[in-house]
């Protein structure tokens, strides 16, 4: 009980006193409560992996309940993914903000957010009482979104502030209709109603229940089509925060789908198949986008969808595995899934604080006016690559220890297939494979265009590399992609306990990893290493080889052309043109073009911009129709006092006089039965 | 341990005998079958000039590319024996490290900082994306096909009977043969020997490496074309016992070659833009295969 009240109390004076104290005080206070309830959870989270259910209930109010407070392996799991994010993410941010060192106000502020998203997301993964978890739910939507504004002077920022803030509540709105629904059934809040009327009532219901909160969830997840407010957001925040956004905060929507998958008794075949086609087509859609965009921020964006599809494959994968009580391809897809979700959460902050480095150095995220800048700042550059090439899945990254898990649930799942589910399982390799290469076309476009070549721009200030200091926790976060993509082991004996929770649910048999097919992560280990001793024995021959004959630097070959500029390289677009054309079909790419004319052509210019086009259909296309919609009720609106208090008089006639008529309408048709 | 034995020995005349079958099909003599190993021995012994564009990575992109073609060929097995890393869900690994050694020439190319050269890659990049799905489901379908997902028990349970099993290894011989074809760069997805650099694509990616770094690419260039030739013996080899598939393996190696030569010699590039439709086709015929594997395994309704 103590450990709570620690939790909440410490948070809070910290809030208080942050406004009071010095610039440097207030980075220590932020950085000292985060690690505080940091450690205080994590030991928590690791008492739970190591064997103990942590379980505590605080008394509640009248309304909501005694609040059960658990912490399962599921949770402790999310937990240390948060942890981890918000110490290297805080210690980041604290140098990212120096820039801003003149405005205290602000500074205050995001200071008090930062504390009070850490909180909340804690608290999202103990709570068990439905209530209590919108409130949590909420202080971390808005928080959020605060965090987002930082730069709320600029308009764009603002724009994409108040989008989500408007998305969440419609996700908010899904989870309360859910909550609501089970409350006014069974009268209880807490989360074991949840379960028990699942339990007692039909699939179908259940089936209902659960897409109410498979929608709220993953609405804060990014599945397509509900992914509309990511690639808005994430560009505008403060580097680490769209770090932490990226790498964390979504991730609390696939917890949410994980928690009620725990709770609520479904068809798992069914919703597992959903999950599956819902996924994959977020993974190949947000791919699909990425590579055409011209913010390296808004490309990371995209490519959290693309993950979270990824995530949400192995999802479906566990309950398909469930519902055919497949012990193997359950625990492989929710394996996967899990150690995805931490995959990702490090290669995606990993990538947004790189780019946070890019944008300090040039002030600018448009990819087409950056280039050379491995030059300039090696160290962000070789962060970048190691980032890149794990989210692209290669070995001997983390990335690819996921996806490799992921295929070999999907090839378990062959042998006892039949003709419906092997089609799904061929749809499903494929759409891994291409998410495999059409994320390697993005990032070497990323990494080629942003880090490689010439400078694309004259920048009038210097381009120089971060403090090392601001570098450690990235290095951190590096040191842990290769450690997983080297000893994966250690990491699937980890997962053993989350995974067991959702084989449980069917009481299929499952004790780890070595009984099936994961042996063969040893055998990548080994592998893994292979590659590096090859990599390191050749550089070595070559360094011999190079120091007895002659090494010359020359201009790049340009058949003979003698002038070269930075402006004949390739640039991003061109590098995506024959992709973009071949693809058509599913891009708006808007395009402005003033060609040249006469024999001395002056000036010509190109401009494109892409477009989602489920943003257009489904976002756009109702609200400017409902605009127009509501715009014929303009008139009520006439800025007359008159007629604003004949509204008010209406109003409250009519709140007395709809019952009374009704009264008598019921009144009419029982005389008219009579007769 | 075999197999990687083959592999390199095969690796040293497979390029040459295209060469030697393309001139003797254009009425030349042509150079010896060993002339491109020499070659590159004598690149190893140059010297190396570097743009001044680039940076480490350009350095270190050739070493990286070769390495992971290296350790994508301790991957295949041959017939019974087994490659040095054989484990279950083997090939997986053994795309994905391609890969790697791909985004590396990629990333290497886009390095100079030349206009030429971020064609080839975006080209390369392009291809390779196509080419992946075709792998996984011929793949996919064969481990359907025998029960197993690693290379060396997918190859030894391949067990040829009916003529339609016979039909699915042409197939899928035809499908590692344009893969091979895709990696490699040749015809007719791209012509080496073309001089215009607008219309290549690996050639261009690697216009600016020399002495060294080119030595090592062309070497992972001849190591892929026998990796690919090895695997595609493997489709047909079953459980021959070694004295008689050693000898059958050298001979297909051999036929291999020689059909890549008639191929180059008779046959023009397809136009860029058809490229991609034709890779495409690759997964067509994967999924043809998928539903050949369907119906030997009886779970076609």
């Amino acid at each position: 009980m103590n450990l709570v009240w620690s939790f909440i109390l410490i948070p809070f004076i910290a809030i208080c006193l942050i406004p009071f104290l010095k610039m440097k005080g207030k980075a220590i206070a932020v950085y000292s409560v985060i690690s505080f309830i940091a450690l205080l959870t994590g030991y928590l989270a690791i008492q739970t992996l190591s064997g103990e259910n942590v379980h505590l209930t605080l008394p509640g109010s009248l309304v909501s309940g005694p609040i059960n407070l658990e912490i399962d392996a599921l949770s402790a799991w999310f937990i240390l993914i948060i942890n981890f994010g918000f110490i290297t993410g805080g210690f980041y941010g604290l140098f990212y903000m120096k820039a801003y060192i003149n405005q205290p106000k602000n500074l205050n502020l995001h200071g008090i957010l930062f504390i009070l998203l850490h909180a909340s997301l804690l608290s999202l993964c103990v709570i068990q009482n439905s209530i209590a978890f919108l409130v949590a739910w909420e202080i971390m939507a808005l928080s959020a979104f605060l965090s987002v504004i930082f730069e709320h002077e600029k308009v764009a920022t603002l724009r994409a502030g108040i989008n989500y803030l408007i998305q969440s509540h419609i996700s908010i709105l899904f989870l309360m209709i859910g909550f609501i629904w089970v409350a006014s059934q069974t009268g209880s809040y807490d989360f074991s109603a949840i379960h028990n009327y699942s339990l007692t009532h039909s699939e179908p219901v259940s089936l209902i229940l659960f897409s109410f909160f498979f929608i709220g969830f993953a609405i804060k997840a990014g599945f397509v089509p509900f992914h509309t407010w990511l690639p808005y957001a994430h560009p505008v925040a403060p580097a680490h925060i769209s770090g932490i956004m990226s790498g964390i905060l979504i991730k609390i929507g696939i917890f949410g789908i994980l928690r009620m998958l725990l709770l609520i008794q479904v068809n798992y075949t069914t919703i597992g198949s959903f999950i599956l086609v819902i996924s994959i087509i977020s993974g190949i859609y947000g791919v699909m986008l990425a590579i055409l965009q011209h913010n390296l921020k808004k490309l990371l964006a995209y490519h959290s969808i693309e993950n979270i599809g990824i995530i949400g494959i192995g999802i479906g994968l566990g309950c398909i595995g469930l519902g055919t009580n497949n012990p193997v391809l359950s625990s492989l897809g929710f394996a996967g899934a899990l150690l995805h979700t931490l995959n990702h959460s490090l290669f995606k902050s990993l990538l947004f604080f790189t780019a946070g480095n890019v944008y300090q150095a040039t002030h600018t995220l448009d990819i087409e006016k950056l280039g050379g800048i491995v030059k300039k700042m090696p160290q962000t550059s070789i962060l970048f690559l190691i980032a890149a090439l794990a989210i692209c899945g290669l070995p001997p990254f983390n990335g690819f220890i996921s996806e490799f898990i992921l295929y070999t649930g999907l090839y378990h799942w062959f042998q006892d297939a039949q003709m419906d589910s092997l089609i799904s399982i061929i749809f499903t390799v494929t759409a891994l494979a291409m998410i495999g290469g059409l994320a390697l076309m993005c990032f070497t476009k990323a990494f080629g265009v942003v880090f490689l070549g010439n400078p694309r721009h004259a920048f009038q200030h210097e381009v120089k590399e971060v403090p090392v200091l601001q570098l450690m926790p990235l290095y951190a976060i590096a040191a842990f992609i290769i450690l997983i993509g080297l000893f994966p082991k250690i990491f699937m004996d980890i997962l053993i306990q989350p995974v067991q929770l959702f084989t449980g649910l069917k009481k299929l048999p499952f004790a780890g990893f070595q009984s099936n097919d994961l042996e063969a992560l040893v055998s990548i280990s080994h592998a893994s290493w292979y590659l590096i001793v090859m990599v390191l024995l050749i550089l070595g021959i070559k360094k011999w080889v190079l120091s007895k004959s002659t090494v010359t630097v020359s201009p790049t070959w340009s058949s003979g052309y003698t002038a070269p500029t930075a402006r004949i390289q390739y640039t991003a677009s061109s590098f995506v043109k024959t992709y973009s054309k071949l693809f058509g079909l599913f891009f708006l790419i808007s395009k402005r073009e003033k060609e040249t004319q006469g024999i001395f052509p002056s000036e010509a210019h190109l401009e494109t911009h892409p477009y989602d086009k489920i943003e257009k259909w489904l976002i756009d296309f109702p609200t400017v129709n409902f605009k127009i919609f509501m715009g014929r009720f303009r008139f009520f609106q006439n800025g007359k006092l008159q007629f604003y208090i004949l509204y008010g008089i209406i109003f409250i006639i009519s709140i007395i006089s709809i019952p009374l008529l009704y009264d008598k309408i019921i009144q009419v048709i029982d005389f008219l039965k009579q007769l | 341990m075999l197999s990687l034995i083959l592999i390199i020995l095969t690796a040293t005349f497979f390029t040459g005998i295209i060469i030697r079958t393309k001139s003797i099909a254009s009425g030349r003599k042509g150079p010896g079958i060993f002339q491109p190993v020499k070659d590159v021995i004598r690149l190893f012994k140059k010297g190396t000039v570097y743009s001044e564009t680039s940076s480490f990575v350009f350095r270190i992109a050739p070493t990286i590319y070769f390495s992971s073609v290296f350790v994508a060929m301790l991957v295949v097995p041959f017939g019974q024996s087994k490659g040095i890393i054989s484990f279950n869900g083997d090939f997986i690994f053994f795309a994905y490290v391609l890969g790697l050694g791909k985004f590396f020439s990629i990333i290497g190319a886009m390095d100079t900082g030349s206009s030429f050269e971020g064609m080839g890659a975006s080209r390369e990049a392009l291809y390779s994306m196509f080419a992946e799905p075709a792998f996984f489901i011929l793949m996919g379908s064969l481990g359907l096909l025998t029960g197993y997902t690693s290379f060396q028990e997918i190859f030894s349970a391949l067990h040829l009977g009916s003529p339609i099993s016979y039909a699915l290894a042409v197939l899928a011989a035809f499908v590692f043969l344009m893969i091979a074809m895709i990696e490699n760069s040749r015809m007719p997805i791209d012509d080496p020997k073309t001089h215009l650099e607008l219309t290549m694509v690996h050639e261009v990616m690697i216009l600016d490496n020399s002495g060294f770094d080119l030595g090592l690419i062309l070497t992972a260039g001849f190591l892929k074309f026998a990796i690919y030739g090895t695997i595609i013996f493997n489709l047909f080899s079953g459980t021959i016992a070694y004295e008689y598939a050693i000898p059958m393996f050298f001979a297909m190696q051999l036929f291999l070659a020689f059909a890549v030569g008639m191929i180059e010699s008779f046959m023009a590039r397809f136009r860029m833009n058809q490229n991609a439709q034709f890779i495409v086709v690759l997964s067509s015929v994967s999924l043809l295969i998928f539903f050949g594997a369907l119906l030997i395994s009886g779970k076609f309704i």
